[in-house]
Order: structure tokens, then C-alpha cells, then sequence
């Protein structure tokens, strides 16, 4: 029996991604939040918020592991799984890559360096001061990284000759149109998640162990984040509808079952589709379509049937964009709510539905991600190069490709399990408040033996 | 003037050079680390390791990304033949990768008392090498079958050459030799005596399996590639000046002081039999389909991955620096005082 071997690379680099995404978002949004808890510790002489920033830097380099071994493992998989794509674009590619691996390097350096050199420099702010570079780092390889899906879905920067990309121009091609929208939504929505996050963690230790004044700061801290970087991501995914309406059509019109083009289109809420493509149970929205796509409630938005067939992304895709979508409103929502009862002195911000609600942030933030990711990537199928390269014909013609998914997929289970174990141990059994006591009791003893030497 | 392409593999080179010695570090010392726990002499040195260890490791992993990243870049027709043909050791030697690295972040700063992961970091340390070795072999031309589209490996040569396991066994015991000589060189630097001791008994036994493989594999190699074998000999010097600094090396651990020398010595006898065999692989990169000159990519993105190199060496250099500052060279550090 023949082994579909484009469908089983498809699946080990969607399932490779998909694990890597978690890891990757937490890489980037989590070290910012951390950067800013120590700030504000140092500044306010806070003890809090500097045991805040050591607990979060604690979990976070464990994930970082997981993001460090996978990401090895999905860069490696570029030319393992996807051979001919590698030999085509690789001569175009090669630099954001290179870079991104720069921007790692700094990144891994100064976060050893950050790990354990606390109270190792006299001038606190010294310490902070290595924050910078593991935010920059961090930032800098997803901006990188994707410029490089820019590429595949904008391609330029090259001449096609004879089947190879000729006169190459780099930079051009990371510079691509898709570049800025993609980065701007990347990375608003990497630190969104990150601060949802630990938002969820202290509303859900609050719900269980009672409310502190230690988990009452870091929910107050990243909920403030939340507020900011959900404004700053629904303007990200604005500018991103706008981008697609203008340069990827088929893309915004599959994930809208936007079907016939005409002036003044609906936006498409959840439904189903019948066999005849006619459009069943959906919550229609008049015009906004076209606003979304062109800020003007009749300009003209192009329908999937301008596409042949055989280049139109699955129509599933109109899920995964209503729930990416549907999650950062209600992400931005839930954090106004917040606010209006921190302020609004009726109200206690720390009832129990609320922080229900807010434990809640956590994983749908997660949610939101992979959607948004799901739908970039499915949306731009059966492009693996829009215009330029098919997927199947860009996937390795090895059957042992079947067999490795199932190794990969016990290895990713594995670390799954073993990660959450290790975090569960890692703060189950030191409780903040605990720690909090011990640590300043440590403190007291070393200023006293000092007092006592001198 | 220097050819990008010579220049880019040149610098691809040292830094695979780089990697096998941070490597070897690491993936020496988790044998080492479990050795001693499996023989209850844990307390003598896994302090020491995992003091050095812990800041260090994500740099390890980012050595080898960045040389694969560079020649793939460089040299994109690597990706499509070694990607084809390693698709199966590649993405084992992947799933050793993550199982290491992941497994000591959680024995690390998670669960210390915990002999499942350290065993998983132990053992994956020896069988990273001999997968990742496979590269190497297939470099030299006879293992890859190449039909109309498709490039796959052939499995049956690989396995029945003695060349493949000789590089194998070279690959695991210089881990062995390189990692046990530096840890001699740290714990001296600690003056952790005990732990000196058993780390330099380590290292003057694995010497002498290391040179017997290395020749080893070089007569083996004379029967598998002969251009390959006649290259390194025309570099006769170049393995003089090898065994020379081994044997420098050996004396000093023998006499039991200036480890800091020794090990430098190691670290110079790997490198210049490191370059004899690559200098002599030109200008193959894989016999007979990938030559570095046919095999580039264009000269523009040639010219931008040497100018993002040179700018991110300057920022490289500098923070290594900082960490070899802090963690190898702060007396205090390394004694355990901070």
C-alpha cells in the first residue's frame, strides 16, 4: 500500500507547529511581563514584584525548554520534511532565518546570564538592565521568523528563471507586504497571550487558595497588560483584514464565505454550509464586511468564485477565524470588565465569577492562537509558496514520513505531560506567600550577620 | 579576495568545530553525571557539572542550529539531498535532541532527585553523537541511492561499512575525552580535589581509545575515499601537529597540573585534525553531487549572510565573553560561593 506521503508531512509539520506555537508565544510574551514585574520592584521597593518576576522566570525557563527543543526540531524538519522547498527557496529565505538563529543566541545568552545572577550585582537595576536583551531577542527572532511566512505567502525579492529563484534581492523579500501586518499581529498577540496567562494562573490560585495581597498585584499587573495588548491586537487584526482584502482576496473571502463578489458584503457569523455552498444559520452583519476590508461600507470585496477551483483554501477555515476573532474581543471585554469594577468602588473585582471568568483568559487566549494560526496556514493552501510552489510538490517522497509522525506525536505527549508535572510540582508545593516568608527571613539573617561582622 | 563561498563554509566549519567541543562538554557530562549516580558518587561531582551546566546549555543547542541554519543557506542544495537522505537519523537525532534538552530543564530546575530524567539526559548525551555522526559518513559519497526524483539512503551500505562505525565510535569516545579533560579543568579551578581526581582518572582512560579510533576511522577511510584519504595526507602537518598536542596534553593530565592547559592543548589537537579533514573534504560537501562552488546560493544572498554574520558576531562575542566571565573564569562562581 502506497503511504500518502503529502498528507503525513503535512501533518508532522502542522502537529510540530502546532505543539511549538504554545512555546514559542509563551517564549515571547512572558520574559516582557517579567522585565516590567522587576521593574516595578526595584522601583517601588516592592518585595512582591520582585518574587513575581523570579516565580514567573522559574516556569518560564521550563517552557523554555520545550520551545528551545522543538523549535530545533521544526527548523530541522524544513529540510527533512520539505526538501524541494528548502532547495527552491533556501536561496531566498536563508537571511531571516540566519538572523532569527542570531536573535536566539542572544536571547539564550543573556537569559543564563539573567537566571543566575540574581543578587549577584549590588545596583539592582544592573540585573534588570539583562532583561533588555532577552525582550529584544525574543521579539527579534518572531519578527524574523515571520518575515519568513510573509515570504511564503508574499513572495518577492527574486525573478522565477527556469524553475529557480534568479537575482535574488534579501532583503526585498523579507520586506515583503505581508511582513508588517503579520509582525505587528504576531507579536501584539504574543504578549497578550503571555499576560492572559499569568492572569488566568493568579485568578485560578485565587479561586483555589484564597485571595493575597502577592496574587492581587499580579493580576492587577497582567490584566493591565491584557487591556493594552488586546486593543494593540484587535488594531493588529484590523490592519491584517486590510491587508488580506487587498493582496490575498481568497484568503479573507474563504474565511467569510464571501462566495460572489459585490459592493456593501456581510460579515458572516459561525452557520453551516449546505451542499449547494448556500449558507445556513449564520448571523449576518450588514456591510461590515467591506468596512473590515477597505474602511468604506460599499466598496467591493472579491468572492472566492474569481479563484479557480483548485487554488481555493478549505472552507473550514471561516470557523477558525470567527473563534481567533470572537476570543480577542472577548479577551478585551473581560479585561474592561475588570477595570469597571477595580473602579467602580460597588463592585469587588475579586468576586468569584469574575475571577471564573478571568481563569478562563488563559486558555482561551491559548485557543486563540492556534486558530489564528490554523487559519493563516490552511488559508493559504494548497500554496506552500503562493503563485510559485504547491505543497505536494514540495513534500519529501519518503514513506518512513508516516511512521515518524507517531514518534514525534509520543515524544510531544511526553513532554506535554512531563512539563505540566514539573510546573504543577514546581509551585503546588511552594505556595508564593510561602516563599515570600522564607526569602525575607533569609534576608534578615545575612543583613544581621553583616550587622553583627561590622 | 576570498569567494563567499569559501568564506561561508569556512566560518560553517569553526562553528562546527565550536559545537563539538561545547557539545562534547555537555553531552560528556550527562554521561558522567549519570554514571556517578548510578555508582553513588553523586555528591563528588554533579554540583560541579550542573553548576557549569545550567547557564550554558541553551547555548550549546544554539550552535548546532546555527551551523545547520548557515548551510542550508548557504548551500541550499544540502537541505534537498541531506534532507531526503537523512529524513529518518535526522529526525531521531531530533527526538534525542529534545528529549536532552527538555529532560535537564526539568531534572534542573524542576525535580533534582529525579534518576528516570537524569538517565534519559545520561543516555541520549552518547546517542546524540553517534546519530548526528551520520551526516559525516554520508558526506563521503557511496550511501545515497539518487532515482529520477527522489534522493533516499541506502541503508544496507551504511550499516555493513566499518567507516560508519568507526565514526561512530569515534564520535561517542572523544565526547568522553573531551568532556571528562574540561571537567578536570573546572573542578581543579573549583579545588574540588575528590572530584578532580575521579574526573582526570576519566580522562587519561579515555585517551587511549580515542587515538586508537581516531586512526581507525582514518584507515577506513582511506578504503572508502581515496581522494578524500590522499587530501589529508598532503596535510601530513596538520595530524603531526594533532598528535603532538595530544601527546602535550597527556603529559600534563599524567603530571596532574596546569589543567587549564591541557585542556587548550585538546581543544587544539581536535582542531587541527578537525580542519585536516575538512580542508581535505574539498571541494566536496557531499561526494560526488554537492561541490562548494556548485552548490552555493547566489552571490547577493551570499553577501547578506556574511554581512548579518560579521553583525551578529559583534554582538555575539561580547555576551559569550560576559558569560564566560561570570560562569568559567569568576573563581567565586565556580567555587560555589555565589
Amino acid at each position: 500500500m502506497a503511504v500518502d506521503t503529502v498528507f503525513w508531512s503535512k501533518m508532522v509539520t502542522g502537529m510540530t507547529l502546532g505543539f511549538h506555537a504554545i512555546f514559542a508565544t509563551i517564549g515571547v510574551g512572558i520574559p516582557l511581563l517579567i522585565a516590567i514585574a522587576e521593574f516595578i520592584g526595584i522601583r517601588k521597593k516592592d518585595p512582591h514584584y520582585i518574587l513575581m518576576a523570579k516565580r514567573w522566570s522559574r516556569g518560564f525557563i521550563i517552557s523554555v525548554a520545550v520551545g528551545v527543543v522543538t523549535g530545533t526540531a521544526i527548523s530541522l524538519q524544513l529540510a527533512l520534511v520539505w526538501p524541494h522547498f528548502m532547495k527552491l527557496a533556501g536561496n531566498v529565505i536563508a537571511l531571516p532565518l540566519f538572523m532569527e538563529v542570531f536573535a536566539f543566541f542572544f536571547e539564550a545568552i543573556f537569559l543564563g546570564i539573567y537566571l543566575y545572577t540574581w543578587d549577584r550585582f549590588k545596583n539592582p537595576y544592573i540585573h534588570w538592565l539583562l532583561t533588555i536583551p532577552i525582550v529584544a531577542g525574543a521579539g527579534m527572532s518572531a519578527v524574523f521568523i515571520t518575515t519568513v511566512n510573509g515570504f511564503m505567502n508574499q513572495p518577492g525579492g527574486f525573478v522565477m528563471e527556469a524553475g529557480h529563484f534568479t537575482a535574488v534581492d534579501p532583503v526585498q523579500a523579507m520586506l515583503n507586504t505581508a511582513t508588517f501586518s503579520k509582525v505587528f499581529h504576531v507579536l501584539s498577540s504574543a504578549y497578550l497571550t503571555g499576560a492572559a496567562l499569568l492572569a488566568g494562573i493568579a485568578a485560578y490560585t485565587m479561586l483555589r487558595k484564597g485571595r493575597s495581597a502577592y496574587h492581587k498585584k499580579a493580576l492587577n499587573l497582567s490584566m493591565a497588560a491584557v487591556l493594552l495588548f488586546g486593543l494593540l491586537n484587535t488594531l493588529a487584526g484590523d490592519v491584517s483584514a486590510k491587508f488580506l482584502a487587498e493582496h490575498q482576496p481568497e484568503k479573507l473571502a474563504a474565511a467569510e464565505w464571501h462566495f460572489e463578489t459585490e459592493k456593501g458584503a456581510d460579515l458572516i457569523l459561525m452557520g453551516w454550509l449546505n451542499t449547494e455552498h448556500e449558507i445556513i444559520g449564520a448571523i449576518h452583519l450588514p456591510k461590515l464586511l467591506s468596512f473590515l476590508a477597505f474602511g468604506d461600507f460599499n466598496a467591493e470585496v472579491k468572492g472566492l468564485e474569481e479563484f479557480p477551483l483548485d487554488e481555493r483554501p478549505p472552507l473550514l477555515v471561516h470557523y477558525l477565524f470567527d473563534f481567533m476573532a470572537g476570543i480577542g474581543f472577548a479577551l478585551l471585554a473581560i479585561a474592561c470588565l475588570y477595570f469597571l469594577f477595580v473602579f467602580w468602588k460597588k463592585r469587588n473585582e475579586l468576586n468569584k465569577w469574575l475571577l471564573r471568568i478571568l481563569a478562563l483568559t488563559a486558555p482561551l487566549s491559548f485557543l486563540a492562537v492556534e486558530f489564528g494560526w490554523l487559519y493563516a496556514e490552511l488559508g493559504r493552501q494548497p500554496w506552500i509558496i503562493r503563485g510559485y510552489m504547491r505543497v505536494e510538490e514540495a513534500a519529501t517522497t519518503s514513506p518512513s514520513v508516516r511512521l515518524l509522525f507517531f514518534l514525534f506525536l509520543l515524544l510531544y505527549i511526553a513532554l506535554a505531560v512531563v512539563c505540566v508535572l514539573v510546573l504543577r510540582r514546581l509551585f503546588h508545593h511552594k505556595p508564593a506567600e510561602a516563599e515570600m516568608e522564607t526569602w525575607l527571613k533569609e534576608k534578615r539573617d545575612i543583613s544581621k550577620e553583616g550587622g553583627e561582622r561590622a | 579576495m576570498i569567494s563567499y563561498e569559501l568564506m561561508g563554509i569556512s566560518v560553517l566549519w569553526l562553528f562546527l568545530y565550536g559545537y563539538l567541543i561545547v557539545a562534547s562538554i555537555d553531552f560528556g557530562a550527562g554521561s558522567f553525571a549519570f554514571y556517578a549516580r548510578s555508582t553513588k558518587q553523586d555528591h563528588v561531582m554533579n554540583r560541579l557539572i550542573s553548576r557549569y551546566l545550567s547557564p550554558v546549555w541553551e547555548i550549546t543547542n544554539v550552535f548546532f542550529v546555527f551551523f545547520y541554519i548557515g548551510i542550508v543557506g548557504f548551500f541550499p542544495d544540502t537541505a534537498y539531498y541531506y534532507g531526503s537522505a537523512l529524513l529518518v537519523p535526522g529526525s531521531i537525532a531530533v527526538i534525542l535532541l529534545a528529549i536532552r534538552g527538555s529532560f535537564y530543564a526539568f531534572e534542573n530546575y524542576g525535580s533534582k532527585t529525579n534518576i528516570i530524567y537524569l538517565f534519559l539526559y545520561g543516555a541520549t548525551g552518547l546517542l546524540i553523537p553517534a546519530s548526528l555522526s551520520v551526516a559525516l559518513t554520508v558526506s563521503e559519497g557511496g550511501f545515497i541511492l539518487k532515482q529520477a526524483d527522489a534522493v533516499s539512503l541506502d541503508y544496507w551500505a551504511l550499516f555493513t561499512n566499518p567507516l560508519s562505525w568507526s565514526i561512530v565510535g569515534l564520535a561517542i569516545v572523544s565526547v568522553l575525552f573531551i568532556s571528562s579533560s574540561f571537567l578536570a579543568f573546572y573542578a581543579s579551578r573549583a579545588e574540588d580535589h575528590s572530584a578532580l581526581k575521579l574526573l582526570r582518572t576519566y580522562a587519561l582512560f579515555w585517551s587511549t581509545p580515542t587515538i586508537i579510533t581516531a586512526l581507525t576511522a582514518f584507515i577506513f577511510l582511506g578504503q572508502h575515499n581515496e581522494r578524500h584519504f590522499q587530501n589529508m595526507m598532503d596535510l601530513w602537518w596538520l595530524l603531526g601537529l594533532s598528535v603532538a598536542f595530544f601527546m602535550v596534553a597527556m603529559w600534563l593530565l599524567y603530571q596532574g597540573r596546569r589543567y587549564g592547559l591541557a585542556f587548550i592543548c585538546i581543544m587544539l589537537q581536535f582542531f587541527s585534525a578537525f580542519f585536516a579533514y575538512g580542508i581535505g573534504h574539498y571541494p566536496y560537501i557531499l561526494d560526488p553531487y554537492i561541490t562548494i562552488q556548485g552548490g552555493a546560493t547566489s552571490p547577493s544572498m551570499g553577501f547578506a549572510l556574511v554581512v548579518a554574520f560579521i553583525g551578529g558576531l559583534c554582538l555575539l562575542i561580547p555576551s559569550l565573553a560576559l558569560v564566560f566571565k561570570l560562569f568559567l573564569f569568576d573563581a567565586d562562581y565556580v567555587k560555589g560561593n555565589k
